[in-house]
């Protein structure tokens, strides 16, 4: 499987090419080229931003649908729901009925995912007093906070908590005990993730820390409440007795709950991509001291921010909280039995330097080097009108060969003023007496051609595709600079 | 401008903890970009921020510039700050010359200096009481 698969992707018949998007990704990983926003599948980390900026919706991500992947293909299928479905609904204030309502749905069992959280929970406090050398331990809940440190932070890849998200390790004990229960082989259980987010889909099928991930599916919350909301209502008849996680599994659900739940005071919990970003920065210069744990999100709120979601963060927030309130804390003894490959990553993440230049020091020297001298040429406003999202990474592209300065509308604009300049000073000092006629045409001609052109590759730039002019007549223009493929 | 080297320079406004260190996560950033060992990027990044640092805390700040070539990255700070007395003091691990309020903002642990002898080859201090301090560091890159 490819390493940099990333479940966002563009679905470009909804694709306008406005900029809303290139400017709001962490990464700057998407370009608008020939009137689309494309994805840098390398620089994706699968954070949802564009997700939610794009207001034609026309950014989507990769995940199972329940119909098409789902039905017929196991015999014994498990539901792993993340402690966030419960949040989704109003006036659901016993999970049992939710656990209900999925087995009435046609899963043979559930495993909440808070119970394999409660584990983690557990096995961290063991983790962090262990490994004092290694503070501020971070925690590896959020497959795109992981995705990040891969990319850009390999001074800190040591102090990550070397842990399979809950998810993984509920598929894993799940697994296990559905096998053991039905005397089945593996390939005849389906392991079926409910999920809030959709960096999760790339975490199961491009697995960074693990060889092979233990859940086959991955459903996105939004993708299956409406199924759901019908067995709600029958699972009222006869609740069935499913619960197993307590107050702590519940607390996951929203940023902070990681760290509440190992009972330390010097731990910092941010949540938000751009927050985290900044407090990676801090941790890499080693500015932050004295804490022992750091639990980072990538989206606002923690998983009840996740874009897979229905109900408002906010309000699914509070209704974790209360949730959890009506729970009891899971005693160590109580914990579902678990073994330590549950848990562990099966492989050290890998630094992927993506935005490496070029392919040695020397060469990315000079590359460097060619980029700073460029941005110098750009007029420094972030403006997005060349497809990339800042001049310095426009300066970038161009010397990595994806687009051309060209592609700059001002440096452009200022070709046209100086082209123009020099057409009017030659029309205005022309001595219609003793020159020729028609080497003055032929003159102003070129200069006219000259500009048209200019023009032309004006429109190319800004992304414009068949875009209908006011006279009704139709531009039809060839593709922009740069890449179709990036 | 050589051609193996890439030359760049910043401004530290003064007394503004918030700004201090975008000068060196800018260059801690290019490095990445430009394929230095994780480890080196470490060491320029901290030693150049101790440095930033320095120059809000004591030097109504100053110009950083900073030389990348094959052998070597050089970060020559330099401010027109009060100077310093003492360096041998101010070498040792601990002590500061930070007012109260900068320690209580977590700055000033007397770490600044020390950091930056740790973390890179080679450093130079060229000080003079009421004219300045111009602080030259050296980390190796093979």
């Amino acid at each position: 499987m490819d390493k940099f698969f990333h479940s966002v992707f563009l679905e470009e018949e909804n694709c306008t090419g406005c900029y809303n998007c290139i400017k709001k990704c962490p990464t700057q990983a998407i370009r608008v080229r020939e009137g689309k926003a494309r994805v840098i599948g390398e620089f994706c980390i699968d954070c949802g931003e564009c997700v939610r900026a794009c207001q034609q919706h026309a950014k989507s991500s990769r995940r199972h649908k329940l119909k098409r992947d789902l039905v017929g293909k196991y015999d014994y299928m498990v539901a792993l729901p993340s402690q966030v479905l419960y949040s989704q609904f109003h006036h659901l204030d016993d999970v049992n009925l939710l656990l209900t309502a999925l087995k009435l749905m046609g899963f043979h069992d559930v495993f909440e995912v808070g119970s394999a959280a409660e584990i983690l929970s557990e096995e961290t406090r063991n983790y962090i007093k262990r490994h004092e050398g290694l503070w501020p331990i971070i925690n590896t809940a959020c497959p795109t906070v992981l995705r990040l440190i891969r990319v850009r932070f390999p001074n800190l890849i040591e102090h990550l908590l070397p842990f399979h998200i809950p998810a993984e390790t509920a598929a894993r004990i799940a697994r296990r005990r559905a096998m053991e229960q039905t005397g089945l082989p593996s390939e005849k259980i389906g392991i079926v993730y409910i999920s809030p987010c959709p960096s999760k889909v790339s975490y199961v099928h491009s697995p960074l820390v693990m060889e092979k991930s233990e859940i086959d599916m991955v459903l996105g919350i939004k993708d299956i409440y409406r199924i759901i909301l019908p067995y709600l209502s029958e699972a009222k008849k006869h609740v069935e007795n499913l619960r197993t996680s307590g107050y702590v599994g519940m607390e996951w659900g929203r940023s902070g709950g990681e760290a509440a739940g190992l009972e330390e005071d010097s731990y910092i919990a941010v949540d938000g991509i751009r927050n985290v970003i900044s407090i990676l920065e801090d941790l890499e210069d080693e500015k932050i001291e004295k804490v022992q744990f750091v639990e980072l999100n990538a989206c606002n709120g923690g998983c009840v921010g996740g874009v897979l979601n229905i109900e408002n963060p906010f309000v699914a927030r509070a209704k974790i909280l209360k949730l959890a309130q009506g729970l009891a804390r899971t005693k160590k003894e109580d914990l579902i039995p678990y073994r330590p490959e549950d848990i562990y990553w099966d492989k050290k993440l890998e630094y992927e330097p993506v935005f490496q230049l070029g392919n040695n020091f020397a060469e990315s020297m000079v590359m460097m080097k060619r980029a700073e001298e460029l941005k110098g040429r750009f007029p420094g406003l972030d403006c997005g009108c060349c497809g990339a999202p800042s001049c310095q990474a426009m300066s970038e592209d161009v010397i990595r060969g994806l687009t051309t300065e060209n592609a700059c509308i001002h440096i452009l604009k200022d070709r046209l003023h100086t082209l123009s300049k020099y057409a009017s000073e030659f029309a205005n000092n022309w001595d219609n007496g003793g020159s020729d006629t028609q080497e003055y045409i032929e003159t102003t001609r070129q200069y006219i051609n000259k500009m048209s052109k200019d023009i032309e590759e004006l429109d190319n730039t800004i992304g414009v595709k068949n875009r209908t002019r006011k006279d009704g007549e139709e531009y039809d223009i060839e593709g922009a600079a740069g890449e179709e493929d990036l | 401008m050589d051609d193996a080297v890439l030359s760049l320079k910043y401004h530290v406004s003064p007394d503004d903890f918030k700004t201090a260190g975008e000068a060196s996560s800018d260059v801690k950033n290019k490095l990445k970009k430009m394929g230095l060992s994780p480890e080196i990027v470490r060491r320029v990044a901290i030693s150049m921020y101790e440095g930033e640092i320095n120059m809000v805390i004591h030097a109504y700040g100053g110009e950083i510039s900073v030389d990348i070539g094959m052998e070597a990255v050089t970060i020559v700070l330099k401010d027109k700050g009060p100077g310093i007395k003492d360096i041998d003091k101010a070498m040792e691990a601990g002590y500061s010359t930070a007012s109260e309020r900068v320690r209580s903002m977590g700055f000033g642990a007397g770490m600044g200096l020390p950091n930056m002898k740790k973390y890179s080859d080679e450093m130079k201090i060229d000080t003079t009481i009421g004219v300045g301090t111009t602080v030259t560091l050296i980390i190796r890159l093979c």
